[in-house]
Order: C-alpha cells, then sequence, then structure tokens
C-alpha cells in the first residue's frame, strides 16, 4: 500500500469512518513507518497511521522536492561599496519551504534582498554567491583553508566587503581562521549568523545584516568582525573582533559577547548609527599590501582538562605525531601534577603544548603555585588571554603555513600578537557582572 | 435574548429583526478556545498563571519582519504595519516568563499534560484522535507572538455533538499556543505583556451546522459544559474564547472573532444577519440607481481649502497641526451611508473602520452626517460643488490626516464602496461588548502554515489513549445523576440546572464551599431566589460570583439564616451595592434562640387577652407579629416551633 506512494502525491486515506485528503510530505527523522505525514487542505499536517488504512493516490507529484545547486548572482545597487555575501550554510539562510516543510540551507540574492533591501543603497554592486551549504559543526581546518583563499581573492579583486554567512555554533574559530589568514585587510570582513532563522519573522538575521552595511561604510579597522546582536531586543548589534568573540550561550541572540576585549563597534537602529567602542584596533591597510596565508594544518589538538583525566591521552597526540595541543587547563593555567611527565615528554619529541584557561575570562598565570611553575618548566606554553579555541586555530595556522619553525620560533610566533588576539590589559569593566536583585 | 427585551433596551428595529432564520438560510459554526489548568506552559515549564500588576518587570523591544513570498496573504494592514517599523515592546513579568516565551531558546517538549487533557476531550466529542501530533506554525504578525507564529497542532478529527435541532459536527480538535496579553498600544508601538503567551488553549471547531441564534448559544454552552466538567480548564473572565463563523444564503462567510461572553452569542448572530440584509439592501439599492464601478474612481482631493475659515474646532485645531483635510466623492452613495446595519452602526461605519485600519486615521466624516462636528450646511455644500458632486444623488468622505495616511484611508474607503456594488466582502471582524461587530482584516486565504521543525512529532500511543481516558469528562447524564444522587438536589432542580449557564457559578460554589453548605441551597438560591428577583425585573447582575460566596457561607456558618438569602439578594439589588455586603449582612444575621423566647414572650404578654378569646388564631396572630420582627433573620420553622412551645407554655393553647 504505502510503497507506491510518494512524497508530492495527493492522496486519499480512507480509515474506519474517516477520510482524509492531502498531499504526502517527507516525514521526520522521529516518525514510525507505517506514519504517513499529509498536508491537509486546511494547511495542518497530521500524522496518519497507514498499516490498518486504504490509501489511494488522487495525483501523483503534485508537489515537487528537489535538490537545487549552489547558485550565485549579481545585482546592481545605487550605493558605492562593492560588495558580496558568500554564504556558507547554517541557520542564517535556512528556511523552510512552505510548501514541502523541507528546511533549506540555500539563499538566493532576491531572498537576501527582501530581507535587507537596504543593500541595493549601499551596494555598486553585489555578489551573492552560494559557497557551500555546511552546518558549522561540519567545517574544518581544509574548509577555512579554501574559505579564507576565496574570501582573498575576492578581496584581491576589489571587493570593500564581504560578508560571509555562517552558521553561529563554531562562528569563532572560522572568523579566527580568516584573522589569521588574511594579512592587512583593506577593510572589514564580517561574518555573520543568526540564532533565529530567516524564515521567521522574528528572525535576528536580518538587522545582524544590516549592521554590516554600516561596518563597511564607516568602519576604521580592517579586521574579521563578528556581527550580532548585543541584547535580546532589536536595538542595536556589535560588532566583536573575530579573535576574541565567543558564543556564551546555547540559543539568546545576544549570545556573542567579546571576551577579555571590548567589541569594536556598536550600530543602532532602527537610526542604523555606527559607534565606534575599542579605540585599539588595527586600522584599513592599503589594497597593495595584502596578503592571504591560507593553509591550516589538521594536526593540533584542542583538549579540556579535568579532575582525574587520564595523562595518557596527552601521550596518545603526541604518538599520532600531532604538531601541537592546547590544554584548557583550571584557573590560572593548571593540569594535575601527574600531567607534567606527559607534557614533558611531548616537549622533548617537538610538539608544542599550550595552556588556556577554563574560566574563559581573565588570563593565565603559571607562576603563582608550584604545579603552575612545574608545568613551564616540562615546557607548556601559557596561553595568557587568548581564547582557548583561537589558540587552537592559531597553531594550526602557524603549522600550516609555517612548517620548519624551530621550537623557539613557532613560540615566539604565538605570543606575536597578529590580530590583537592578546589583550594585555584587562579592565574591570570587561567582566560581566550578573543580577543578583532577584 | 428576545426580541421584546431587544426592542425595550437596544435597537429600535428589532421588529424587523424577527427572522425566519432558516428562511434566509442561516448557518454557523463555532470555534471555541479555552485555556487548559495545566501545571506548565505549553512549551515550557513556566506557571499558566497570569502575572499581577506587583510583579516586576522588565521590557523587551523587537520588530518583526515579514517578506511577501513568506505571507503572501497576510493582514495587509498588520503587514504595513510591520513594514513602517512598528516596535513591539514586551513585558516580561518575573518567574511568569523564560526565555521560551522571549524566542530566546528553541520550544521544549509538548507539554504531555494538556495532550492528554485534550484527548480526553476530544473523546468526549467522539472525535478520532491523530496517530502522529505534528506541531505547526500560523504566522501572526501582530506581535502578540514573540516568534511571529502561533504555534498549533491537530490532535483530533470529526466527532459530534448532540443538540435539540440536530447534530452539530465536530470539524478539529485543537492544542495550540496562547497569544500575549495586549496592554498598550501607540503611535508607532504596541505593548504586550508575556504571561499569557504559551498557556496551553484547546479549540475546538465545529461544522456550519447552527441554524438559530439561540441553538448557536446553547452548542457554546454544550461544549463550555463539558469542557468545565473536564475539570481540567482555566476558569474567570478571559479564559475562554468564542469565535463565530456567520453566513446566510446569499451573503458571505464572516468570521467573528473574541466573543468572551456566552450571552453576546446570540445578539453577534442576531447582528450580523441584520448587517448582512441591510448590506444587500444597500446593494439592491445601488444598482436600482445604476451606480457602476467607474462611477467610484480612487479620487482623492485636498479640500483644505474650504476650511480655511471653519468654525469647528475639530479642524481648526487640526489644521493648527498641520493636518490637512481631504475629500473622496462617491457617486450616487447619498442616503445610504447614514443606513443602520446594526445599532449605532451605519454604513458610515463600516466604511470608517476600513480607514482607520488601512490608513491608520482617527475615522471619517461624511457628508450624510453633515452638518456636524462644527462644520456647516454651507461648508458641506462647498465641498459638494467643488468635487462636482449632485448633493441629491452622492455623498461624500472625508479625512482629516496627512497626505500618505489620507491616500491608503481613501483608497480603502473606496475599495469598500465598490464592493458594495457586489455585495459582502470576506471579513474577519472584531466582537464589541455590546454585541455588535466592527472590521478587523480580510480573511486569510489557504492559511499560512509550515511546520514547527523544533519539536519532534509526537506519536498518539495506547499508553496515552489509556491515559486520557481517566480523565474524560462525565456526559450531561452522568452529572445530572451525581447532582441528584450526591448533592440530594430533586430531580426537576438538577435538570434545569445542567441546562443553564448558573451550573458553572454552581459548582464553583459546591467546590469552593464544601461540606459549609448543603448544595440544595446553592441551587435553589441560583435557580429560584436569583431567577424570581430576575423575573420581577430586578437587575441582579450586582450580584455576582463573590457575594453569592460571601452570603452563602454565612448561612454555613448559622450566622444567617436561609431565609433571609432572598431578602439580602434582593435588597442588594435594588441598591445596586450601594449598601456594602457586609452591613446587609449584619442587618439580616439571625437572631439567638433566647431572644427569640424573650420576643415571643413580650408579644404573647401583650396580646394576652385576645389571644384567650380567640384561641383557635392564637399562633396565626403571634406568628405574624414576630416574623414583621424576624423575617429572615431566623429560620421560619425554628419560629413555629418555638411560638407554639411558648403558646402552649404561658397560655396552656395548644397549637395542633
Amino acid at each position: 500500500m504505502a510503497s507506491r506512494v510518494s512524497v508530492g502525491d495527493r492522496v486519499r486515506i480512507k480509515k474506519g469512518s474517516l477520510v482524509y485528503e492531502g498531499v504526502v510530505l517527507p516525514k521526520s527523522e522521529f516518525s514510525s513507518d507505517k506514519i504517513l505525514v499529509i498536508k491537509l487542505d486546511n494547511g495542518y499536517n497530521i500524522g496518519v497511521d497507514v498499516s490498518d488504512a486504504e490509501v489511494e493516490v488522487l495525483s501523483e507529484g503534485v508537489v515537487r522536492f528537489h535538490e537545487s545547486e549552489l547558485s550565485s548572482s549579481i545585482v546592481k545597487g545605487n550605493g558605492n561599496l562593492k560588495l558580496t555575501f558568500l554564504s556558507t550554510g547554517g541557520t542564517i539562510v535556512s528556511r523552510v519551504d512552505y510548501e514541502t516543510g523541507a528546511v533549506r540551507p540555500a539563499i538566493t540574492a532576491t531572498e537576501l534582498l527582501e530581507a535587507v533591501p537596504e543593500f541595493i543603497d549601499y551596494a555598486s554592486e553585489l555578489a551573492v554567491v552560494e559557497y557551500s551549504r555546511l552546518f558549522s559543526e561540519d567545517l574544518t581546518p581544509a574548509y577555512w583553508a579554501e574559505l579564507s583563499s576565496e574570501v582573498g581573492k575576492l578581496i584581491k579583486s576589489g571587493a570593500d566587503g564581504v560578508l560571509v554567512a555562517h552558521g553561529t555554533d563554531t562562528m569563532t574559530y572560522t572568523a579566527s581562521a580568516l584573522a589569521f589568514a588574511l594579512r592587512n585587510l583593506p577593510g572589514p570582513v564580517v561574518l555573520v549568523g543568526s540564532q533565529r532563522s530567516s524564515d521567521r519573522p522574528s528572525s535576528d538575521s536580518a538587522l545582524n545584516m544590516k549592521a554590516s552595511l554600516a561596518i563597511f561604510k564607516e568602519a576604521p579597522f580592517g579586521e574579521v568582525v563578528v556581527c550580532m546582536h548585543g541584547t535580546i531586543s532589536d536595538n542595536y548589534v556589535l560588532a566583536h573582533r573575530g579573535v576574541k568573540v565567543r558564543k556564551m550561550h546555547s540559543s539568546r541572540r545576544d549570545a556573542f559577547q567579546s571576551i577579555n576585549d571590548a567589541p569594536l563597534a556598536r550600530i543602532d537602529f532602527p537610526e542604523m548609527k555606527f559607534r565606534l567602542l575599542n579605540q585599539r584596533f588595527i586600522a584599513r591597510s592599503k589594497r597593495e599590501d595584502f596578503s592571504v596565508l591560507s593553509r591550516f594544518s589538521d594536526k593540533v589538538a584542542l583538549l579540556k582538562f579535568y579532575p582525574g583525566m587520564d595523562c595518557g591521552i596527552i601521550d596518545f597526540f603526541v604518538d599520532r605525531r600531532y604538531g601541537a595541543i592546547v590544554i584548557e587547563g583550571t584557573g590560572l593555567g593548571h593540569v594535575r601534577n601527574a600531567c607534567v611527565d606527559s607534557i614533558a615528554r611531548a616537549t622533548e619529541e617537538g610538539v608544542i603544548t599550550v595552556i588556556t584557561t577554563q574560566t574563559i575570562f581573565g588570563r593565565v598565570n603559571m607562576s603563582v603555585y608550584s604545579t603552575g611553575r612545574k608545568l613551564l618548566k616540562a615546557g607548556a606554553i601559557p596561553g595568557h588571554d587568548i581564547l582557548s579555541e583561537v589558540a587552537y586555530v592559531k597553531l594550526s595556522w602557524i603549522l600550516g603555513n609555517y612548517p620548519g619553525l624551530d621550537r623557539k620560533e613557532y613560540v615566539e610566533l604565538f605570543h606575536e600578537n597578529l590580530a590583537y588576539e592578546y589583550n594585555p590589559v584587562h579592565k574591570d569593566s570587561l567582566f560581566p557582572v550578573w543580577s543578583h536583585e532577584h | 435574548m428576545s426580541i421584546i427585551q431587544c426592542i425595550k433596551t437596544h435597537y429600535s428595529r428589532c421588529g424587523l429583526m424577527s427572522i425566519d432564520y432558516s428562511s434566509v438560510g442561516l448557518r454557523v459554526g463555532i470555534e471555541i478556545h479555552q485555556q487548559l489548568a495545566t501545571r506548565e506552559k505549553l512549551f515550557c515549564s513556566c506557571p499558566t498563571e497570569l502575572a499581577s500588576d506587583e510583579i516586576p518587570r522588565r521590557e523587551v523591544r523587537r520588530f518583526l519582519r515579514v517578506t511577501k513570498s513568506e505571507v503572501g496573504e497576510v493582514d495587509p494592514a498588520a503587514q504595513y504595519e510591520v513594514m513602517k517599523g512598528r516596535s513591539i515592546i514586551y513585558e516580561v513579568p518575573e518567574d511568569h516568563v523564560c526565555l521560551v516565551e522571549l524566542d530566546e531558546e528553541p520550544p521544549h517538549e509538548l507539554n504531555r499534560e494538556a495532550v492528554l487533557i485534550t484527548l480526553a476531550i476530544a473523546k468526549a466529542l467522539n472525535s478520532t484522535p491523530v496517530d502522529e501530533i505534528e506541531v505547526m506554525r500560523k504566522i501572526v504578525v501582530d506581535g502578540s507572538n514573540t516568534t511571529g507564529f502561533q504555534r498549533t497542532a491537530i490532535v483530533a478529527v470529526g466527532g459530534y455533538l448532540t443538540d435539540e435541532d440536530g447534530l452539530i459536527r465536530i470539524q478539529t480538535v485543537c492544542l495550540e499556543e496562547d497569544a500575549a496579553r495586549k496592554v498598550d498600544e501607540g503611535r508607532g508601538y504596541v505593548k504586550y505583556n508575556l504571561d499569557r503567551l504559551g498557556i496551553p488553549l484547546i479549540e475546538i471547531a465545529t461544522g456550519p451546522d447552527i441554524k438559530s441564534p439561540e441553538q448557536a448559544m446553547r452548542v457554546a454552552f454544550k461544549i463550555g459544559l463539558l469542557l468545565r466538567l473536564s475539570g481540567k480548564v482555566k476558569r474567570g473572565i478571559g479564559t475562554i474564547r468564542q469565535d463565530l463563523n456567520i453566513s446566510i444564503e446569499g451573503g458571505t462567510r464572516t468570521e467573528v472573532k473574541g466573543v468572551g461572553k456566552l450571552e453576546l452569542i446570540p445578539k453577534v448572530i442576531e447582528y450580523e444577519v441584520s448587517r448582512q440584509l441591510k448590506l444587500l439592501e444597500i446593494r439592491d439599492e445601488l444598482i436600482k440607481r445604476g451606480v457602476r464601478d467607474d462611477d467610484l474612481p480612487y479620487l482623492i482631493i485636498d479640500v483644505t481649502n474650504v476650511f480655511l475659515n471653519s468654525k469647528s474646532k475639530l479642524i481648526s485645531s487640526s489644521l493648527s497641526k498641520g493636518l490637512k483635510i481631504y475629500a473622496t466623492p462617491l457617486k450616487g452613495f447619498s442616503g445610504l451611508l447614514k443606513k443602520e446595519l446594526m445599532p449605532g452602526r451605519r454604513f458610515g461605519t463600516e466604511l470608517s473602520d476600513y480607514a482607520k485600519a488601512w490608513g491608520g486615521v482617527g475615522g471619517i466624516i461624511h457628508s450624510d452626517e453633515l452638518p456636524s462636528y462644527g462644520i456647516s450646511e454651507e461648508e458641506k455644500n462647498a465641498i459638494f460643488s467643488s468635487l462636482s458632486l449632485d448633493k441629491e444623488r452622492d455623498a461624500y468622505v472625508l479625512v482629516i490626516s496627512d497626505a500618505e495616511s489620507a491616500e491608503r484611508a481613501l483608497k480603502a474607503v473606496v475599495d469598500r464602496a465598490r464592493h458594495s456594488l457586489i455585495g459582502i466582502p470576506k471579513e474577519t471582524r472584531a466582537a464589541n461588548p455590546d454585541g455588535t461587530t466592527k472590521y478587523m482584516r480580510p480573511q486569510p486565504g489557504a492559511m499560512r502554515m509550515y511546520p514547527e521543525t523544533d519539536i519532534r512529532p509526537i506519536p498518539i500511543t495506547q499508553e496515552l489513549l489509556r491515559e486520557a481516558e481517566r480523565l474524560k469528562p462525565p456526559t450531561p447524564e452522568e452529572l445530572l445523576t451525581k447532582l441528584v444522587r450526591e448533592h440530594k438536589l430533586t430531580k426537576t432542580l438538577a435538570e434545569q440546572l445542567i441546562r443553564d449557564p448558573l451550573i458553572h457559578t454552581y459548582l464553583n460554589l459546591v467546590e469552593e464551599l464544601g461540606d459549609k453548605i448543603q448544595p440544595h441551597i446553592i441551587a435553589t438560591t441560583l435557580m429560584i431566589h436569583l431567577k424570581s428577583l430576575k423575573s420581577e425585573g430586578l437587575d441582579v447582575s450586582v450580584v455576582d460570583d463573590q457575594v453569592l460566596k460571601t452570603i452563602l457561607s454565612k448561612v454555613g456558618e448559622n450566622v444567617l439564616s436561609k431565609d433571609a438569602i432572598p431578602e439580602i439578594l434582593r435588597e442588594y439589588s435594588i441598591r445596586r451595592g450601594e449598601t456594602s455586603l457586609e452591613e446587609l449582612i449584619k442587618k439580616y444575621t439571625g437572631i439567638g434562640i433566647k431572644e427569640l423566647e424573650e420576643l415571643i414572650n413580650e408579644v404573647i404578654a401583650n396580646l394576652k387577652e385576645t389571644l384567650l378569646i380567640k384561641k383557635e388564631k392564637a399562633f396565626n396572630i403571634v406568628m405574624s407579629e414576630i416574623m414583621k420582627k424576624v423575617r429572615g433573620k431566623v429560620d421560619g420553622k425554628i419560629v413555629a416551633e418555638t411560638v407554639k412551645n411558648k403558646l402552649k407554655e404561658v397560655l396552656g393553647i395548644q397549637v395542633s
């Protein structure tokens, strides 16, 4: 019975005294095998168990389900910026197909302009490129390499601004990868995501994308930034330095916040007013000084220390010929004393071990306690106030682009403040204060 | 309500409305939305109680976004608001709202308790549960849902309800989330409180099988009672809302939203039928006058010049604010704009509703109502001539506003006027508290619904169905048996009660007063005392549930005699609450048996001679004297008993 029914067919299901008519939809991963999900004429979907029902196909293929190819298009605008919107995938470009109910992580220029018509006012030319349709958890260092050389090409060919739409979960990693790969940027590269998908009337994506226009036009910096809501209201969007931003909540639209650093800028709505919040920024470079170093190594590991951790995990990566390991330690940068020997062995084998902190806020200081001092002696490299994720990406980038460095040069390069991934001054105001009134 | 009462109190043309509903082909369907009394909200663990005003609250400001491809046929006025950048402010009361209502966290799993209650009620309606519930998103962009959509799911389909005038089919039983509560609205913003958002609602939709206003009320009552008997629904103002789909032969199906009170249903239907009949009359008249579509162009003319020296305060104050006056001619419409469709609502009011909804203007002024608003006959005529209209045959509409709003408002007026040549537009209308309705928005076409991808489909298992069976509300027959057997009501009284909306009050009072008072006293109070006061023509509207509860609990505590109930109710109604209930209770507070005996002794002593002469009438004489003093304060039976005893004791008179 159900075998000759296909998704998209219009069917009549007779079950007992009841008769249902509707279009067969693809069902969720969770639906049982016997269930046929149909869209009724009143718009509702229901699941009908057809094991004891009579199913009649009224007409075949009323609705078509097909995968479209990656698309790209160029539209002319009334502004003076040459802009590229590059979509990697993720919630920001995800839309539900109203007819089929399928989620489609694809976007066209028409859809983008419907969401943010202001593009036309800012851009002289807007290229909308669907680069990939990937969820951000599926991205790898190899992907960062491809993406950064693609963005590099766009900038070299004269783009005034590149807006990268990206899933939010690993946005810090990709932003950092771009920040290290794209040297001497002539203008900002903006990563934008959304915490509520674009097909929702309440989506945060339009405002986040709109903010990027103000950044392309007005920002004095040539950095990779992440543009996301500053609060849960639609009041303002923050431009965070890509190497200093972290997703701090699993779902809130203000999940992205700068850590150990102030956001670079704030764009207020509805006026769309640009305001610089951080005077410490890397200014726009001349386009001829721009260069791309887009290799990334996949031989770097990121570990989180926990009480009772088996130190053999460190040995495992050393044995697998990894080049570097980031260990997110406790407090000021500690792992259990029992692991000191494994770290010393790593050092001997030429593996770089960087210690960062799980507290996220604050910096590592391994001179305060004896454990820290022992770790330093064993060759562990303090990560100062770098985010663990950023340390991981930076090591991957160093290993990828500078394969022949000796240990000293390696450590020096890691500690060099290439993209302001370190902030030497932590003002009291950089730590968020929770409310304790209720 | 009866036509006679209608004529008396409301509507001058009720006589015309003694309509034979079967001959006009009335068909009504009801949608009932009822909040469920679950412990938690539908998609999160927040409580389902509304926040009091004292609860501290924060505010969140949002914009909703809507694109054409997403919402083809949504409320264009709301869409306009969205495009205009109207901001939406949400009040977030502490402890009543979490990130889910704020649209800052995906919905949790569908509340199982709500599913069970819905299944139980569906069973009582003879509906068939679906095999798997698929939660949908229904686009709503007025801001009442933070997400921009309402989550809703069909739980059961089909079924029926028995009614004296035939079977009423049930179409669907849905489970959905309630919307946020609108608390304020102004230029450029609308404000909602989020406490109500997410409270589970059951939506029961009947087929268009109802054929009279009275039947509609009865069906709504029956469904309401069934919901009530489940013991799992919220009570009180705003917890149940009724929508009506009303159509007549040759008319149009109109949706009326938000009929809060059961008693309003027949009135809403009567008025809507009247409106449709009148609109058809207007159509026929326009055809007779030979008015055609091209007589009604989108012509918007600035007539501010006519009013430069106007004595009208409305006009001069508007002009000083920089607003202008725009006019649109309506050729052939003379006299029709003042035609009353419903009490207090003329055809001109219909046009005005459109202007308000689409143009955001305060309203319109039309030639049929001039001179008024301080606008003179000369000014009225000056506009007729400046528009080159024939004042005997034509009409016009004015708005006072800025140019942009005027254009949208008057265009909507012309569209509506053009439609009157064809018939009745498909509208969603909102119910006013008096039973009249006003234009809200055009009816959505095929509803824009898409799946809620954040929530897994919920299979309806045998286990769920078994659990639901236990929650199934009793049938009216089962309730009747309970009233007779457990509450010890007479069968007649019980039968009356289950057919009367006061059954809710009765059940509430029985539940709240528990063992304190016998249920038959409550039933008698409602069905006999209260009704007889009503039939005397007294307005008993001040007697609310709280008043009844106070009086009855005093009776239960033996502070008041049950005979005092009708007396207190009467006085309280007559004084319309001016004398406080406490004072009345004090007045009727029973006197002790000792005091009663003393009173009787006194009367007997005073009338001793008479009584001894008229021995056989002695009892009646003393009784009537005593009752004058203690009526309502002591149970009559006790008085009689005491008088008997005293007559025997003091005078040796034996009363049979």
